[in-house]
């Protein structure tokens, strides 16, 4: 319990939090924007990662090979998305379906092997472990974290404020009225999947060259920390965030947090095996507070009702 | 301006449960004109709305707006020809989405959605100056989410985005029903406004005779999927309580004139 292993091992969790802020913020959009449980990004969290470091290896720039890890994550989406309107399979069943796929596709992606390993000496990598510490700020995985934020939340408050965008929201927030005001819904929730998608593999690109290999397992339990994030941001920044981009900002300080605590958890000695366990408990017990907070309330109403009645 | 020829529509075919909502309909409508429907629970009002609508597919006939044959085409294609608001004030509005941008989504209602901006300055002016018809100071809350607002403002709301744009056919499926009655007469009365001043053809169903009565130019009857008594002119004018009451109980036998009808 050395107090300074624990702050030594912040920046990087810190950057670790920064990175799965990204997959967060793509998972933000299907389960606030949509109202969609979207569980493709289990699978995806590692198609972005191996499109990326294959890319990389076969001598690609970083740029492109985080351009083909996107479109790759919007392919995974699209798959959904197709799944759920067109054969009209329930949302967490088409997520479900196409993540067991991809474990296939990835390991194929991947030349059948379980993982791939991409060295930060040998390669130009943009982020990375060794990327912490005693490097100039610009190259700090921390910095080029943050700059991928302030893009791409940037990017996703101008194009949810676009007519596109806005029919996007509409479709999540009344897909009745949706329809009656001549949005398409099934397009709207496709656009929003592989968007989704995309920024999640986007993620799991940067997240494979930070640790400096793609695993076909890293993308396991991915959905539960991204709700994870979504949901700790909510709790702890819901009363100053009122609009859009602070919102997906606080999506992403959710994840830091979610990573700082692990840290801190681990620290104290819980065993990493048990860490999933942890993850699981602690998103089911947040997801249940708001349906809890009710219960209790209408005991409330009914036990000095007479009056209201 | 909307034709529908033998519309059929079954619902749970071949199960215990099944049941014929639409059998034979057939309905024409002239420009212009503003047709109240009235009929027993089940009768099948709400679904000519919803076939017109096109929420599922009919099973057999024809529907035409304004010459077009529309029987094929999807919910969100036919929303441009139509204005809907429906008998619960939740469905009509997205909640978490502000007053102005659920107007902006109406404005853009059969247009295709591009990348320029959701809502610009001068649409803002315009909703503006369509909110104060309303008179209800949603023109002061243009940002407020709709989810703040009350059921009788919810609708009144979605009243104003169905007309946004002309609508070709405006659907009112018992759209004062849920509201308390003070607040039903607002929006009836802004209903009449709106229809008058834009010349709209509409189709209103409503649980209360005497409504069915004092407004629009025709009245239609509906029993057991089909009109069975069709007046308009002079004559749906001079209509009282008692006559309509007569006409439901020559159609069924007496059954027709439930509890919900006779409160009102």
């Amino acid at each position: 319990m050395n107090i300074t292993s624990l702050i030594n091992s912040l920046p990087g969790a810190c950057a670790q939090g920064l990175i799965w802020g990204i997959m967060a913020i793509g998972v933000y959009i299907t389960y606030k924007i949509l109202d969609l449980a979207d569980l493709t990004v289990d699978g995806t969290m590692c198609t972005g990662g191996a499109v990326c470091v294959m890319l990389l290896m076969a001598g690609f720039p970083v740029p492109l090979a985080l351009a083909g890890a996107f479109g790759a994550g919007m392919l995974a989406g699209l798959a959904t998305g197709i799944f759920h309107t067109v054969m009209g399979i329930p949302a967490i069943l088409a997520g479900i379906l196409s993540q067991l796929g991809l474990y296939s596709i990835n390991l194929r992606i991947m030349g059948s092997k379980a993982n791939q390993a991409i060295s930060v000496d040998k390669y130009n990598l943009l982020v990375s472990l060794r990327y912490i510490k005693n490097v100039a700020f610009y190259k700090n995985t921390i910095f080029v974290a943050v700059v991928f934020i302030v893009v791409i939340v940037a990017l996703l408050y101008w194009f949810f404020g676009t007519e596109l965008g806005c029919a996007i929201r509409a479709t999540g927030s009344n897909p009745n009225m949706s329809r009656a005001q001549g949005i398409n819904t099934n397009v709207s929730k496709i656009i929003g999947l592989m968007l989704s998608n995309g920024i999640v593999a986007l993620s799991s690109g940067l997240y494979a060259q930070y640790q400096g290999f793609a695993d076909v397992n890293m993308g396991r339990g991915a959905i539960v920390i991204g709700l994870a994030a979504v949901i700790i941001g909510d709790v702890l920044l819901g009363k100053f965030t009122k609009n859009f981009a602070s919102k997906l900002a606080a999506v992403a300080a959710g994840a830091i947090v979610y990573y700082l605590v692990l840290q801190v958890v681990l620290w104290l000695g819980l065993n990493t095996n048990d860490l999933k366990l942890l993850s699981a408990l602690v998103v089911a017990v947040f997801l249940a507070l708001p349906y809890m907070k009710k219960q209790y309330f209408q005991k409330n109403v009914s036990k000095g009702g007479g009056s209201r009645a | 301006m909307l034709k529908l020829v033998d519309i059929r529509k079954t619902f749970n075919p071949g199960t215990v449960n099944e049941k014929k909502a639409l059998n034979g309909l057939n309905l024409t409508l002239k420009e212009g004109d503003f047709v109240t429907v009235i009929g027993g629970n089940g009768a099948g009002k709400s679904t000519m709305l919803n076939a017109i609508a096109g929420v599922w597919p009919v099973d057999e006939g024809e529907i035409l707006i304004d010459g077009i044959n529309v029987t094929k085409l999807s919910e969100h294609k036919r929303a441009k020809y139509l204005g809907r608001v429906f008998q619960d004030p939740m469905t009509g509005t997205a909640a978490t989405m502000e007053i102005e941008e659920n107007m902006a989504l109406a404005a853009r209602r059969g247009l295709r959605r591009t990348l320029k901006s959701g809502i610009n300055e001068a649409e803002r002016e315009r909703y503006k100056e369509k909110l104060k018809i309303l008179d209800l100071g949603l023109e002061d809350r243009l940002t407020a989410k709709v989810g703040l607002l009350s059921g009788g403002q919810r609708q009144a709301l979605t009243l104003l985005m169905a007309t946004l744009t002309k609508p070709k056919v405006l659907l009112l499926d018992e759209h004062t029903a849920a509201l308390d009655p003070k607040t039903a007469a607002k929006v009836l009365t802004a209903t009449d406004k709106i229809i008058e001043r834009d010349h709209l053809t509409a189709i209103m169903i409503t649980h209360n005779m005497k409504d069915a009565i004092a407004h629009g130019n025709r009245l239609i009857m509906m029993h057991e999927g089909r009109i069975i008594y069709d007046v308009e002119g002079e004559e749906k004018k001079k209509l009282h309580v008692s006559d309509l009451l007569s006409k439901f109980e020559q159609a069924s036998g007496g059954e027709f004139a439930n509890d919900r009808m006779m409160l009102n």
